[in-house]
């Protein structure tokens, strides 16, 4: 009983409405799908995704190893704001996330102006997309990572140490193989975060077709021009990269064990 | 979170590479995540006080936030229930396809919210297929919130449920308890920490909430207008006050919920111990 209950449940709000829109978007055929997801608009828009995310994993993974051996190695005034600030972004609307971006660097903001006369433009371009992408997909590795360095404890660190070990050698011979598995899922959580963002990286693009649109952002453009074979054609591409980010996820969790 | 046995709290000592994480986590941060959330304070707070208080309480904005909080609230409890269920049925039964089936519950995590939205449109919106139409009203909003924060309860319950004793339900059983009475005294305490944290959770979440709903709710002030739809919308209009208070009103309303989580897993770690 119960179990009808939930996969009835799951069912409805789930499995068939995304079994739904993979039908619908090849519905009049595989070629009808090829050329709504082969447009110039399209390509690009998945190649700008790409992109970002591109340099905005390296980025959140590299902070997120320093991060997390901050908090759980390190004792510091302020350790407990490090540790809530991280979490913020989960919690925080892409709305006011991209906003608050807008305030910094947009033509208006407290740096925008100067770095646009410069030459830079953040907002309404690339690097202001990059960085709502860092915003949002922050803390997936430093909370992967930070359970397994308190799993692990600082023995083998200290150790290494003791015998003579540089702090660099200690980290790239004992921690980093100690803590992979955390940095890879954090790497492939931080991926589907950055590849779906939607809201944030909306405010900062100012939504240019060919030129500031994600694949997101096309799915939504799509579907305001009433082009929804386009907008369900754009989706399963992004939820084939979100399927796929499972099955990697579901494979290491196999492989660790 | 981890059950793993915690190694004793040793003295840290100082050492050089200290530093250096220290400087990056605090840099980084600096730039990526303060700056930016002082700016938006700083911005609300502009024209003083008396501004914030007339952004914050404009008619549309206290119709879109009463809205967000409303549905927010009833979310959570309906995920309350399901997810525990949901858990139960994961971690008590086996049926063929259940690894299937565990694996689905991460997709609206992996899954942007803009096909999460479009993809409810699909099946409950005007073209639907099987005949339920509610798109454009607050009931297409409660879906969308209730697709994009399935996970939550569920993934916070499911591991605790995992390491539960049985014997104490089988005690329980034996003496003479009937199920549901053993799940209300035995089980259900267990669980309560864990579904409350996964609830905090989805409630931050459906609190913020844009890209599910933006295409599903119709977006009509007063009626279905979310919290974050409508500081776009003002960021669209040019009223960057207006956007900048309300964004502050959900700024501190996640924060609550941050550290309340974060109180009540030192609640529930004590109870371990």
């Amino acid at each position: 009983m119960l179990r009808l209950v939930a996969l009835g449940y799951l069912a409805a709000l789930l499995i068939v409405p995304v079994g739904l829109v993979v039908y619908r978007a090849f519905e009049d055929g595989i070629g009808a799908f090829i050329e709504s997801i082969t447009t110039p608009e399209a390509l690009h828009a998945l190649w700008l995704t790409i992109v970002i995310a591109l340099i905005a994993v390296p980025m959140n993974t590299v902070f997120g190893i320093f991060c997390a051996l901050a908090i759980v190695r390190r004792k510091f005034p302020g350790h407990g704001l490090v540790n809530s600030v991280v979490d913020l972004p989960l919690a925080l609307s892409p709305v006011v996330v991209g906003l608050a971006l807008v305030l910094v660097y947009g033509r208006q903001g407290w740096w925008g102006g100067w770095l646009i006369d410069n030459g830079f433009q953040v907002i309404f371009a690339l690097p202001g997309m990059v960085l709502a992408t860092i915003f949002v997909s922050l803390p997936f590795v430093v909370r992967e990572v930070v359970p397994v360095l308190r799993e692990i404890g600082d023995e083998q660190e200290e150790a290494s140490a003791t015998l003579g070990a540089s702090p660099w050698q200690t980290f790239w011979r004992v921690t980093l193989p100690a803590i992979r598995w955390g940095v890879l899922y954090g790497v492939v959580l931080t991926t589907a975060r950055a590849l779906g963002e939607f809201g944030a990286v909306s405010v900062v693009s100012g939504r240019i077709a060919g030129r500031t649109e994600t694949m997101t952002l096309h799915v939504e453009e799509r579907y305001q021009a009433f082009e929804i074979q386009d907008a369900y054609a754009a989706s399963v591409v992004l939820a084939v990269l979100a399927v796929a980010t499972l099955l990697v996820m579901t494979l290491l969790r196999r492989e660790e064990t | 979170m981890s059950s793993v046995a915690q190694p004793v709290a040793r003295p840290l000592r100082r050492r050089r590479d200290g530093a250096l994480s220290l400087g990056v986590t605090t840099g980084y941060l600096s730039v990526i995540v303060l700056i930016p959330m002082a700016a938006l304070l700083l911005r609300s707070l502009e024209g003083g006080a008396g501004a914030f208080w007339d952004a914050v309480t404009d008619p549309q904005a206290v119709a879109a936030l009463k809205l967000t909080f409303v549905i927010s609230l009833g979310v959570v409890l309906i995920n309350a229930v399901a997810g525990t269920v949901i858990a139960w049925v994961l971690v008590r039964d086996s049926f063929r396809g259940k690894s299937l089936v565990n694996a689905l519950i991460d997709l609206p995590f992996a899954l942007p919210t803009i096909v999460a939205g479009l993809t409810l449109l699909a099946l409950y919106g005007p073209k639907s297929p099987v005949g339920v139409n509610v798109a454009y009203t607050t009931a297409a909003i409660v879906l969308a919130l209730l697709f994009v924060t399935l996970p939550f309860v569920v993934r916070t319950v499911q591991p605790v449920l995992l390491e539960l004793d049985r014997d104490m339900e089988e005690a329980a059983q034996s003496l003479g308890a009937t199920s549901f009475q053993t799940f209300r005294r035995i089980v259900f305490p267990n669980l309560f920490p864990a579904i409350l944290s996964g609830t905090a959770l989805g409630f931050a979440r459906s609190l913020g909430e844009f890209g599910s709903v933006v295409l599903i709710s119709g977006n009509q002030p007063f009626k279905t207008e979310v919290a974050s739809v409508y500081i776009f919308g003002q960021i669209e209009s040019d009223n960057i006050t207006g956007a900048a208070a309300v964004s502050v009103v959900l700024l501190l309303a996640s924060l609550a919920v941050l550290l309340s989580i974060g109180g009540l897993r030192r609640w529930a770690t004590r109870h371990d111990n």
